[in-house]
């Protein structure tokens, strides 16, 4: 076994740092809160709280340069833009965060392949953390998920010996290439794992996805709606809402063209030049992103659009969450089923 | 398309002539700057598929491509000036060049249409994804029966084409139509007044062997597409184009869905066969 004590994860960065990757892990900062950056010398590395931000940026940056151009006040001048990503290394990563990449894999390859993505992608190795500890906004395990998948794991780190060791598993030949490099930080030795988070399973997925299919009008959506912000928030931090913006910004001598995050919580995402918009207030909006995750994106690449990493839930300041929705969703499922079985009257397919 | 390559690198255009066709409404002739753009271009464009124009510093916009692909020494597009990037294309002067990417989306499904009688119906700035099929259509006339185009706007002013309107009325392989909605005439006009939908009725175009084109202000689609149906069209020989909001043009940015359906992928062309099994109160 691959061992390292757990106050030395800090030390690891620092050799695959040295080593020339760029180092992006959990690390907690002043105030306290953690969250997934580029690590340099002297940052905690924390892997007992969920971060805040997914890992999602980066390899799909919240801003991104897609096309650049030299002006000279008559005509523009096209510039390369090429992709040349500094080899990462995402440490200490949960599950649900890993399996958000495989949202963005299919997306981001939906025929159209993304070069300046896939060159990230293919320049990140993971190494996947099993989940040490969950809490109550946590649902991996009802959209297919489990606190100790290795699922696109390049290598797992699992805690050991009641929280004092980790040791590393690699699982694909990047991650052999990460313990290589980490070289003396690691020791060979005996430990004993610990068991991961517990995560109950909240709803059934296929529930929701079936009512989905019969309820694109439902009063719930207009609950929802009514009682969302549409600051976006719950988009920002999702580890598989991949919408985004194209943007021109430019100055006398040069343009560029940026890829910027988006959201379908924000009013003006579907707004169009005319002023009609397909999606005018956050009833539709909230639809369409429920909708997205359990229905559409099933529906094309076989496999739900979300990972039960909680995070809506934790930062809404209105507690409309995709986790309670979709225990709301299954519980009107399920009285819908047992009142047919029973053949109850009375009640519509989209009274929860 | 390579991994190395840059999905929005566009293609690069010069405008060699330009025309305003109505009040803000301005078509540019465009010329490809690379002679290996314009192949690759033709190799893939089809009527009814659209383009992301651009201009740098100002943006994108997903408009169609107006001219068809028999006329492969250049490509047109017709746009009303509404926001930042419509302005920054009228504005472009002869001679200065643009962005292109594309041809994306699916196409008419005009090689199973050979044979059979095309009912063109457009309202205002709607003829410009119609126009393209009409020329196709045109240029290729012997493979089709009867071609009818029923064309309306607003005010006499408001019609575009206004070259073309001219040289269609003149030709005898096709019938021309066009009508300006009550008020909106002019003293020496000479076409029909009325509603697009009512003229259509009017007008009666057999269904038999035929399938109607449909595109226009959504308020007109939505009054045509019954009269089409009691005039005894199919709901699969009834085609629309839609659009939406959209920024990747490839089904990766997220907005443009209708329910299930991407707009850019899974059309922007539909049957109203296809548009009856989608969420459209998602339009």
């Amino acid at each position: 076994m691959n061992l390292i004590a757990a106050d030395k994860l800090a030390d690891l960065a620092a050799a695959l740092a040295a080593a020339g990757y760029r180092v992006v892990a959990p690390v907690r900062d002043e105030e306290g809160a953690v969250h997934l950056k580029v690590w340099s010398a002297g940052d905690a590395i924390d892997t007992a709280t969920i971060p805040a931000n997914s890992a999602k940026e980066f390899l799909f940056p919240p801003s991104e340069v897609i096309g650049r151009y030299a002006l000279d006040g008559r005509d523009f001048t096209p510039q390369e833009v090429r992709a040349d990503p500094p080899r990462t290394v995402l440490l200490a990563v949960r599950p649900c965060d890993v399996a958000g990449l495989a949202i963005l894999d299919a997306v981001f390859n939906w025929d159209y392949r993304d070069a300046l993505y896939n060159a990230r992608r293919e320049a990140t190795t993971i190494v996947a953390l099993v989940c040490p500890a969950s809490d109550a906004e946590c649902f991996c395990t009802s959209v297919g998920g489990a606190p100790d998948s290795t699922r696109g794991a390049d290598l797992v780190l699992q805690s050991a010996d009641g929280g004092r060791r980790f040791v590393f598993s690699p699982v694909t030949e990047k991650g052999a290439a990460i313990l290589k490099a980490a070289g003396s930080t690691l020791a060979e030795g005996e430990a004993r794992l610990d068991p991961p988070a517990s995560v109950p399973e909240r709803f059934d997925a296929a529930a929701v996805a079936e009512w989905l299919g019969a309820n694109f009008e439902s009063p719930l959506w207009q609950e929802w709606g009514l009682a969302c912000l549409g600051c976006g928030a719950c988009t920002h931090v999702c580890p598989t809402c991949h919408c985004f913006d194209l943007q021109d910004e430019a100055t006398r001598r040069e343009a560029v063209r940026l890829r910027n995050w988006d959201s379908c919580a924000l009013a003006l995402f579907t707004a169009h030049a005319g002023g009609h918009n397909p999606r005018p207030t956050q009833t539709e909006r909230w639809r369409q992103r429920v909708m997205h995750k359990f229905r559409y994106f099933p529906e094309r690449f076989g496999i739900f659009a979300c990972t039960g990493c909680g995070r809506c839930g934790r930062l809404c300041p209105a507690a409309v969450t995709m986790g309670e929705a979709c225990r709301q969703i299954a519980e009107a499922a399920s009285l819908l089923r047992r009142s047919s079985r029973s053949g109850c009257e009375g009640r519509k397919a989209d009274t929860p | 398309m390579t991994e190395t390559e840059n999905l929005y690198q566009p293609t690069i255009l010069r405008v060699a002539s330009d025309r305003l066709e109505a009040p803000e409404v301005r078509s540019l002739h465009l010329e490809f700057v690379e002679e290996s753009d314009r192949v690759r271009f033709f190799a893939a464009y089809r009527v009814g598929m659209f383009g992301l124009w651009g201009v740098p510093g100002a943006g994108e916009s997903a408009l169609c491509i107006a001219s068809p692909p028999t006329r492969s020494a250049y490509v047109e597009c017709t746009f009303r000036r509404t926001g930042r990037v419509t302005a920054a294309l009228a504005d472009r002067e002869v001679g200065q060049t643009l962005t292109l990417r594309g041809p994306y989306g699916q196409p008419f499904p005009l090689e199973t249409w050979r044979g059979r009688s095309l009912v063109f119906v457009a309202g205002g700035i709607g003829l410009p994804p119609l126009r393209s099929v009409l020329w196709n259509v045109l240029d290729r006339r012997p493979e089709f029966a009867e071609v009818t185009l029923l064309y309306g706007a607003r005010t006499a002013a408001d019609l575009i084409y206004k070259e073309e309107l001219a040289q269609w009325a003149e030709r005898r392989d096709m019938r021309l139509v066009t009508t300006v909605d009550p008020g909106g005439q002019l003293p020496d006009w000479t076409g029909r007044v009325g509603l697009v939908p009512t003229v259509l009725e009017a007008l009666a175009p057999a269904a038999a062997g035929a399938v109607a084109l449909v595109c226009g202000p959504p308020i007109m689609i939505k009054f045509t597409l019954p009269v089409l149906t009691k005039l005894g069209f199919a709901p699969a020989d009834i085609y629309t184009t839609l659009e939406n909001r959209m920024k990747c043009g490839v089904g990766h940015c997220g907005r443009c869905n209708v329910g299930s359906k991407f707009v850019c992928r899974d059309g922007p062309v539909f049957s109203l066969e296809q548009l009856r099994a989608m969420e459209t109160a998602d339009l």
